[in-house]
């Protein structure tokens, strides 16, 4: 399970710039379809932060959609998984987004 | 654990190096934080910080009794809080040690492949016969992940091949700060070849940048042919997909050309080379895809055969 990795990284990043101060909140950005499980990484965030300045904090987690632009039409398509194809028949497909992993914000005491 | 990340070091990562002998433990705890070798007095500072951290929390409560009712700022304070914009990648430390990695390998001009496949695929039956059958032209070094057992090293170093294994212990994949450790252990020549090869999984691996020129996923025929849509992420992350054990084809109800298909609808760019690492079929095309991947192949030429004198 890669979400235990990715979590103590969070805690990693978060805790090196709140320094002393407690951190009461956490925002996080993870794509639709960046290949983690925002609820794992919910239970990890409890076991990580245990004793840390991260410990009781609030976990926010934005999921974002799944976007790709077809670089044969240009056109825009919503994507439910990482593949797909345009209704001009093209598969060519650039991802924008929902492959995020990324920690937006922090709140501290 | 860790106190002030709370990470673990019970994952227990090691390297074991079979020429030199000996395993080393690779300290999770300085993976999490900081990897490269000028960053460990960091993290022992870290730590220490860590440490005074409760101390300090102590004298500040002597402290903010001092200063009660005297100043209106110090309650303001304790009451809000403070949102700070962060805007950083989750996987920025192992990005980063990535990119180090790839400029240390170019500057040597070493090729570096990070194959990547679910286990029993034919991952170390395909290095072993690519490092035997281009060992006159080419220098091979391997880093082998598994998450226990030293095996697959122990096969790949009869080929006469430098090899160390990383085991992650409960890690499903290698990361960044694991190979450049098996590196800095292998000291490759320059114009060389290293093979990664990672902890047999179809998900996490597609996320952990190591530094290589590209993923090579290995699929056989023996698994179901739609696991390129069922993984997508991993077959979207590599460049290349070998598709083994072509030589079982007669006796099983295997689609190559919806395989491919599947492979090609989640990456359009894949390359897919058919091949048997028993009957040598189509291992052609996949070396002289590793030529074609060297800077300068007849510099890599002279390296080998000095190797081999």
């Amino acid at each position: 399970m890669h979400e235990m990795g990715i979590t103590q990284n969070v805690v990693s990043i978060v805790s090196e710039k709140a320094g002393d101060s407690k951190v009461s909140k956490v925002v996080l950005e993870i794509g639709k379809l960046s290949a983690v499980m925002p609820e794992a990484i919910r239970f990890c965030f409890d076991v990580c932060t245990k004793n840390t300045v991260l410990d009781g904090a609030e976990l926010e987690i934005r999921e974002i959609d799944g976007l790709a632009l077809c670089q044969a039409c240009g056109q825009e398509i919503k994507l439910k998984i990482l593949a797909g194809r345009c209704e001009c028949g093209s598969r060519d497909l650039r991802c924008v987004a929902g492959e995020e992993l990324n920690i937006k914000e922090m709140e501290t005491l | 654990m860790c106190i002030t990340c709370g990470c673990s070091d019970s994952t227990n990562v090691r390297l074991t190096d079979l020429e030199k002998g000996g395993t080393t433990p690779i300290n999770i705890n300085d993976h999490t934080h900081e990897h490269s070798h000028e960053h460990h007095g960091h993290s022992h500072e870290h730590h220490g910080h860590s440490h005074e951290h409760h101390g300090h929390s102590h004298e500040h409560h002597g402290h903010s009794h001092e200063h009660h009712g005297h100043s209106h700022e110090d309650l303001g304070e304790t009451s809000s809080t403070n949102t700070i914009t962060l805007e950083r990648q989750i996987l920025e430390k192992n990005n980063s040690i990535a990119a180090s990695n790839r400029d240390w390998l170019a500057n040597k001009n070493i090729l570096a492949v990070n194959l990547v496949s679910s286990p029993g695929s034919g991952k170390t039956t395909l290095l072993e016969r690519t490092i035997r059958d281009l060992s006159s032209e080419l220098q091979f070094s391997v880093i082998e992940g598994d998450q226990e057992t030293v095996n697959d090293a122990e096969r790949i170093r009869s080929t006469g091949c430098r090899v160390v294994q990383i085991n992650t212990g409960a890690g499903c994949h290698l990361e960044a700060d694991m190979v450049i450790k098996g590196i800095h252990s292998l000291d490759p020549a320059p114009n060389s070849v290293i093979m990664i090869e990672n902890v047999g999984n179809l998900v996490c691996p597609a996320l952990f940048d190591l530094g290589e020129k590209c993923k090579v996923a290995i699929l056989s025929v023996t698994e179901g042919e739609d696991k390129p849509a069922k993984y997508p992420h991993m077959f979207k992350a590599a460049s290349i997909m070998l598709l083994n054990k072509i030589d079982l084809l007669p006796y099983l109800d295997f689609d190559v050309v919806k395989c491919i298909e599947y492979a090609q609808t989640v990456n359009p760019d894949i390359k897919v080379i058919p091949v048997s690492a028993v009957s040598g079929e189509g291992l052609d095309i996949w070396y002289a895809w590793i030529k074609s991947n060297i800077d300068g192949y007849s510099e890599a030429r002279k390296v080998a055969s000095l190797h081999d004198s």
